[in-house]
Order: structure tokens, then C-alpha cells, then sequence
């Protein structure tokens, strides 16, 4: 059984069709990207996929683990698995970083039925993740993502997926305002998950990050479907041509 | 929009409609007649058995309550109050003489709260406390061995039921008892500072309590002692269409400290109530007294039927050189909250401080804030208020920093944040500021914000509920505030939110 299968997904936002009869298939232990040119739908698939509120399909089925996405309410999605690295990470003045940590963490356990981690169990996670991520400890007692440069709050969503260790890992354009470095960070913070058990979805408008986290999939999303895929060496060929060729079957 | 609903109706879910305190008492109760005249004053103090002294003060500020009207400055729109519709005085009909005493209903009441009456139960209450305090490494220094316990006065309608620690406080020289006892124990520290705060005559509900006041604490501590536990008052509406109108009194003299912590709840009603108070502060030379409030008064239903009219005047005076007061409080309950705890710092190098969090849902209508008036040289005041409007409530910050000629070298920090849950609630901030000298340094700062979607949804996606989502948002918001509460306030005050507190890692 896949762990993700969309199958001719429909969505409207504001009544504007932008995904249209969109399928993807992600099985355990692979690698997705998914490129495509600005407004072609990618961030919308991401909130979609996390349940984010007006982002609901018109038609279309989307099943994670084998169970219909739609009837599980963002934090069950959460708890089930799935993780959204957002593109735009929100500030929230006043809890701590490492308290949204154990909160998040402790909340996904309960629903899953499992035991609260012990103060040391948890504090021993968080700085072995933390520790990888060049992430200090200053950074986890300052308030989620405030003040934080752009680097640091997509680590911060680095750090968020180790910890919750989920089984299916979206990425909203994590490349996006980082400098070479902070990119390799990052990049290396996801090659130390790949696993058998887990998978990944990158969206991506550029090539540069599927130098670090190499794919073993690449589709090409444009105008609200999946034109194109292929293997790594699409992401090559797109970075050379643009995305001109597929276009012209955008509407906007 | 479903998701701002959810987070409208979650709200009213910690809040409004969830009111648990709201359980009736079923006791015998005496009453006053109903309505306010002469008599009924008389009738009051007849009841306490009070001096003529007493009475005389009390038929004062009758007359001049005659005299005044209503203020209608604040943000509040509520029907006219019929003052001859209400009983001034319900006391229950079995007066305790001692905690054994206490009718057993009460003290059932008092346990539904969770308000550890029998000095026994609050012997046990130590143990979990110090657990805890170890752990944090303890928030405040230690008053010896006393630290963790709370010594409770219980006002139940008119009259104070039950004060517990009495005798250990007594050997410390601290009194703590019923003010209505303290006029017949203490009659010249009553007779010296009630009132010198706040006159008799200072606004139309101050009068009104002035007039017909029954009970409250009375608390005075002598030269250089640390009041070796937390003082504790909880106020209970009980009877229908019962005004309660209590008083208290807190001197801390020269050198001296006391943390006082104050708690309040009321049955569900249809009809509203009001609840009128006076509370004076006197800190003398560098003097510290810490006035921490939990008011949960019964908010009203969901559609602004019923709850508690609350109309207190709150003031506190730095009367000695150094002397602090701070006011923190945590604003949940009422229909109609209309309270300004000040300062008036009139010692040289005095401090005034207000911290305050007031949550308002449904219907209610907040206008609250503080006043800090600079008189003496070198006076300093911090003002960080927070608040939180949900439903269709509005939520009024109002404040006034003033410095006099003389006070030179006056500072005053002020912080107002508001934060809107919903898109029918208001928020308003009404700043005051007035210096009549020029090395006055007064900071404003103030904001509004939203609790935005985005944040609640960057939660959810976390595996947070939107219950969950919500008090960790509302929880970062207050949360320079609620670090002010005494630690076995902080608790209460948690659950009150319905907010996780911070990790126990710092």
C-alpha cells in the first residue's frame, strides 16, 4: 500500500479551480520533488495535504496510510504522520521554542495513545537533534521562530521534524532565503531521516536544493496538474530549459 | 470562516459556558430587607454590633451617597440598577464561632472551589507545594519554614466564615481577621486608616460601600516582620439578588512584607449582581505589599443574560520613603468590570506596580487599568496589562500616569497589548498621561493583534487541538503577567486559562 495516494484531486480557492485532477503516488522510503513555476499550485497542494482551513477539494480522493485524509482534522493528520515544513514558519511571542517542542511532541504521543516523554527523555532528544542542526541552546529558550533569521526558522522546522519523527515529510520550498550554508544544514538535517519507513515531498522551484537532497522522483507540477515526471536528472534539464515548455498549459 | 468559529466557540468553551463554579448553596440565610435606606445602614451595623463611631461613619457616606450619581465615563452599556431591589446584608443563619462550627454546606462550597478551609487540609496542601517549589528552584525567597502555606479568610455573602492560620500569624504579630472584628479588636488602626485611602466620598460606588460594607479582611503587619505565609481571602455570592459589598484593609508598616491573594466566584444567576468593594493598601517606609487577584465572578450566559456587575475601587498608598505596591490580577469573571487598582506613590524612592491579564468572552464588558500618580521624588511604576477579548466582548485598557510638581526623577514604564480572538470582540486602549515637571520620564507602549489563523494552523499541524493551539497562543500572549502570580495563584490561574505552562526546563 502506498503511504500517499492522491488521485484526481480537485481544489478551489476563492472560487479559482487551482488544482486540477492532480495524481501523485508516494510510497514509503522514496524521495519526491515537485517542481514547477511560481502559481502552478505547489503550496497549495502542502496545505491541502495538512488540512489547512480553506484548502478543502471540490473532488478527488487523498489517502495517507490507506485512510481518507479528509476526514482527519489537521492535528490528526499530525499525529498520523504527516508534516508540513512551512515555507513561511509563524512567530509565536512568548512559548519558548523548546516548550512548542515538548507540547507538540507530548500532544502527538497522547492522540497516538503513548506515554508523555520523561523531562530527560525529552531534553536528551532535543539537544542530540538540536546539536546536528547547529542549533543552541539560547535558540530553544527564545520564543518560537520571534526574531529568528530566516536560516534559523527552517532549521527550527528541521529540528520540529526530527523530533516528531513523522512518516511523511512535506517541505514548502525550505530552500527559499537560504544562503549556501544554511542550505547544506538543512539538506543534511533531511538526508539523516531518509528512511526505509519514511518518505518525502520537496517542492522546489529551484534545482540547487536537489543537489543536497538527491530525489529518486521528479514531477513537474504546472497549471494545477503533474505534467511531467521522471528521474533525478529532470531536475537538471529544468534548471537549464525553464519551465516555458510546460506552460503554456497553465491558465493563468 | 469555520476555523475563526472553532476558535470563537473553543474559547467559549474555557470560558463562558463552562462556568463550574456556578453551583447554588442551599442554606438558611438572614437577611436585610431588601432596598437602601437609613435603616438598612443602621440595620448592618446593628448586625456587627459595631460602635458609634462606626455607625456614624457608615450614615456619612449614606448621605453623601444620596448626593451623587452614577459614573458613565467607562466603555460599559448596562441597563440602570434599581438600589432599592437589592438585600445589602445575607449572612447565614448559623454563626460560626469557630471552623468546627461552619455549616457544613458552606464548607462543602468552599471544598468545590477548592479552598482549603481546614487548616488540616492546608497542612497537606505544603507538601505538594514544596514538591514543586524544589523543582523550580522556588520563585520567591523563602519566608522560613511557613513558605508554601496560605492562611484563608472565606467571606460567604455578607459575612467572613472562617480565617485559618490565625494563631501561628498571631505569634508573628500579623493580624488577620474579619475587618468586622477588627473594629471591635483593633479599633484604633481601623479608625486611623480606613477611609485614608480611599475617602469616603471618592466616587459613587466607594460611598455606596462605605455606606453598607459587611465584611472582608483587615490585615496589618508590624514594623520590620515578613508575613511568614500567603494571605488569603475568598469571596462567594451566594443568595439571589444579594449586593456584596466587602472591604479590606491591608497596613504593612515600616519594613514589613505581605503577599494577599484574592478569589472570587458566584452561582449562576439570571438576573445580574452587584458586587461594590473598597480595598485600601497603606505601605509605610519601605513597606511591600503584594495584592494578587483571581476575579472568576459569574460572567453571564453566552447571550449576556445574567452576571456579576463588578464596581471596585482598589488603591493602594505608598505612604512611607521605598514602600512597593504591586497589583497583579487575573480578570476572567464579571458581566461588567469596571476597576483601576492604583498606586499613589507618595514616598520619596516608592514603587507602584500593576500587572494584569483580564479575559473578556460572550458579552462581557471590561474597563479596567490603573492609575499611578507620582508625587514623591524619584517614584517609579511599571504598568503591563493584557488583554484578551473574545465573542462579541469588549475589552478596555484605562490608565492614568500622572507626576506632580515636586516629583522629580518620576518614571513610568507602560505596556498595553491587546489580543482579538474572533472578529466581533473590541479592544480599546485609553492611556492618560500627565507631568507637570520636566525630568519625568514616562514610556508608553502599546499593541493589538489578532490571534491569527496561520499561528493557530502552524500549531494544529504540530498535532496540537485548536483547544490546545489556542491556550498555547493565549498562554505566550499573557504570559510576562502571569510570571507576577504567587506560585499557588499561578496554578489556579493556569487552569483558568485552560493553558500548559512552560516546560520545566529553563
Amino acid at each position: 500500500m502506498p503511504l500517499l495516494e492522491i488521485k484526481n484531486l480537485h481544489v478551489k480557492i476563492d472560487g479559482k479551480e487551482i488544482l486540477k485532477s492532480l495524481d501523485l503516488t508516494v510510497n514509503a522510503g522514496e524521495v519526491h520533488a515537485i517542481m514547477g513555476p511560481n502559481g502552478s499550485g505547489k503550496s497549495t497542494l502542502a496545505y491541502v495535504l495538512a488540512g489547512k482551513a480553506g484548502y478543502e477539494p471540490t473532488s478527488g480522493e487523498v489517502k495517507f496510510d490507506g485512510k481518507n485524509i479528509f476526514d482527519m482534522t489537521p492535528d490528526e493528520r499530525a499525529a498520523a504522520g504527516l508534516f508540513l515544513a512551512f515555507q513561511y514558519p509563524l512567530e509565536i511571542p512568548g512559548v519558548a521554542t523548546m516548550t512548542f517542542l515538548r507540547t507538540a511532541l507530548n500532544a502527538q504521543r497522547k492522540k497516538r495513545g503513548e506515554a508523555e516523554l520523561s523531562t530527560p527523555e525529552f531534553i536528551k532528544r532535543v539537544r542530540e537533534a538540536a546539536g546536528k542542526l547547529n542549533i543552541d541552546q539560547d535558540m530553544l529558550r527564545r520564543a518560537v521562530n520571534v526574531g529568528f533569521s530566516g536560516g534559523e526558522k527552517k532549521r527550527n522546522e528541521i529540528l520540529q521534524m526530527a523530533l516528531l519523527e513523522p512518516r511523511l515529510a512535506v517541505l514548502d520550498e525550505t530552500d527559499s532565503g537560504l544562503d549556501i550554508d544554511a542550505l547544506k544544514i538543512v539538506a543534511d538535517g533531511v538526508n539523516r531521516l531518509r528512511a526505509l519507513q519514511r518518505a518525502f515531498v520537496v517542492i522546489t522551484h529551484y534545482q540547487r536544493l536537489l543537489s543536497y537532497i538527491v530525489p529518486d522522483i521528479v514531477h513537474v507540477l504546472s497549471g494545477g496538474r503533474i505534467v511531467k515526471t521522471g528521474g533525478k536528472e529532470l531536475a537538471l534539464e529544468l534548471e537549464a530549459r525553464g519551465y516555458a515548455e510546460y506552460q503554456e498549459e497553465a491558465v493563468e | 470562516m469555520p476555523a475563526v468559529q472553532e476558535t470563537v466557540d473553543q474559547v467559549r468553551r474555557i470560558d463562558v459556558d463552562q462556568y463550574k463554579y456556578g453551583f447554588e448553596t442551599l442554606i438558611e440565610s438572614d437577611k436585610a430587607p431588601k432596598g437602601l435606606s437609613e435603616d438598612t445602614v443602621r440595620f448592618i451595623s446593628a448586625k456587627k454590633n459595631e460602635p458609634d463611631w462606626m455607625l456614624a461613619w457608615r450614615l456619612d457616606a449614606y448621605k453623601r451617597w444620596l448626593t451623587m450619581r452614577e459614573p458613565k465615563w467607562a466603555k460599559v452599556d448596562y441597563g440602570p440598577i434599581d438600589y432599592q431591589n437589592i438585600y445589602y446584608y445575607a449572612a447565614p443563619k448559623k454563626a460560626p464561632a469557630s471552623l468546627d462550627d461552619i455549616d457544613p454546606e458552606i464548607l462543602r462550597t468552599y471544598e468545590k472551589l477548592g479552598i482549603p478551609l481546614r487548616e488540616r487540609e492546608a497542612l497537606l496542601g505544603i507538601r505538594k507545594t514544596d514538591g514543586q517549589n524544589s523543582e523550580d528552584g522556588g520563585a520567591e525567597p523563602a519566608g522560613g519554614n511557613g513558605y508554601g502555606r496560605v492562611a484563608v479568610d472565606a467571606v460567604f455573602d455578607s459575612v467572613s466564615v472562617a480565617t485559618t492560620f490565625k494563631a501561628e500569624l498571631a505569634k508573628a504579630g500579623v493580624l488577620f481577621m474579619p475587618i468586622s472584628e477588627a473594629v471591635h479588636e483593633h479599633p484604633d488602626l481601623v479608625k486611623k486608616y480606613l477611609g485614608s485611602v480611599v475617602p469616603v466620598s471618592d466616587n459613587f460606588f466607594a460611598t455606596l460601600n462605605s455606606a453598607v460594607f459587611s465584611d472582608g479582611s483587615f490585615v496589618y503587619v508590624p514594623p520590620g516582620v515578613r508575613c511568614p505565609m500567603e494571605l488569603s481571602t475568598y469571596f462567594r455570592i451566594n443568595e439571589r439578588n444579594t449586593g456584596q459589598f466587602e472591604r479590606t484593609l491591608i497596613i504593612a508598616d515600616k519594613g514589613s512584607y505581605v503577599s494577599y491573594l484574592e478569589g472570587c466566584t458566584a452561582p449562576v444567576r439570571d438576573e445580574n449582581q452587584l458586587h461594590a468593594a473598597v480595598v485600601e493598601l497603606i505601605a509605610l517606609d519601605d513597606a511591600e505589599i503584594k495584592y494578587s487577584t483571581i476575579q472568576n465572578w459569574y460572567p453571564g450566559d453566552a447571550n449576556g443574560k445574567g452576571g456579576i456587575y463588578n464596581f471596585v475601587t482598589k488603591r493602594g498608598d505608598c505612604r512611607g520613603r521605598g514602600a512597593k505596591i504591586s497589583w497583579t490580577q487575573l480578570e476572567t469573571g464579571s458581566a461588567i468590570t469596571w476597576k483601576y487598582p492604583s498606586c499613589i506613590l507618595r514616598g520619596d524612592n516608592s514603587r507602584g506596580e500593576f500587572y494584569s491579564i483580564a479575559i473578556s468572552n460572550g458579552y462581557q464588558q471590561v474597563d479596567s487599568g490603573t492609575k499611578m500618580l507620582h508625587l514623591g521624588k524619584n517614584t517609579t511604576s511599571r504598568i503591563i496589562s493584557k488583554g484578551i477579548a473574545a465573542g462579541h466582548s469588549n475589552n478596555t485598557y484605562r490608565g492614568l500616569v500622572t507626576s506632580h510638581r515636586r516629583a522629580t526623577g518620576a518614571r513610568n514604564f507602560t505596556n498595553c497589548d491587546s489580543l482579538l480572538i474572533g472578529d466581533q470582540c473590541g479592544a480599546h486602549t485609553v492611556p492618560y498621561i500627565e507631568t507637570k515637571n520636566s525630568s519625568t520620564v514616562f514610556e508608553h507602549e502599546a499593541t493589538t493583534s489578532k490571534i491569527s489563523e496561520e499561528m493557530l494552523f502552524y500549531c494544529r499541524q504540530r498535532g496540537l487541538s485548536a483547544e490546545e493551539a489556542t491556550a498555547l497562543v493565549v498562554n505566550g500572549f499573557v504570559k510576562d503577567v502571569l510570571q507576577q502570580l504567587p506560585m499557588e495563584f499561578a496554578v489556579e490561574a493556569q487552569k483558568l486559562i485552560s493553558v500548559s505552562l512552560e516546560g520545566s526546563v529553563g
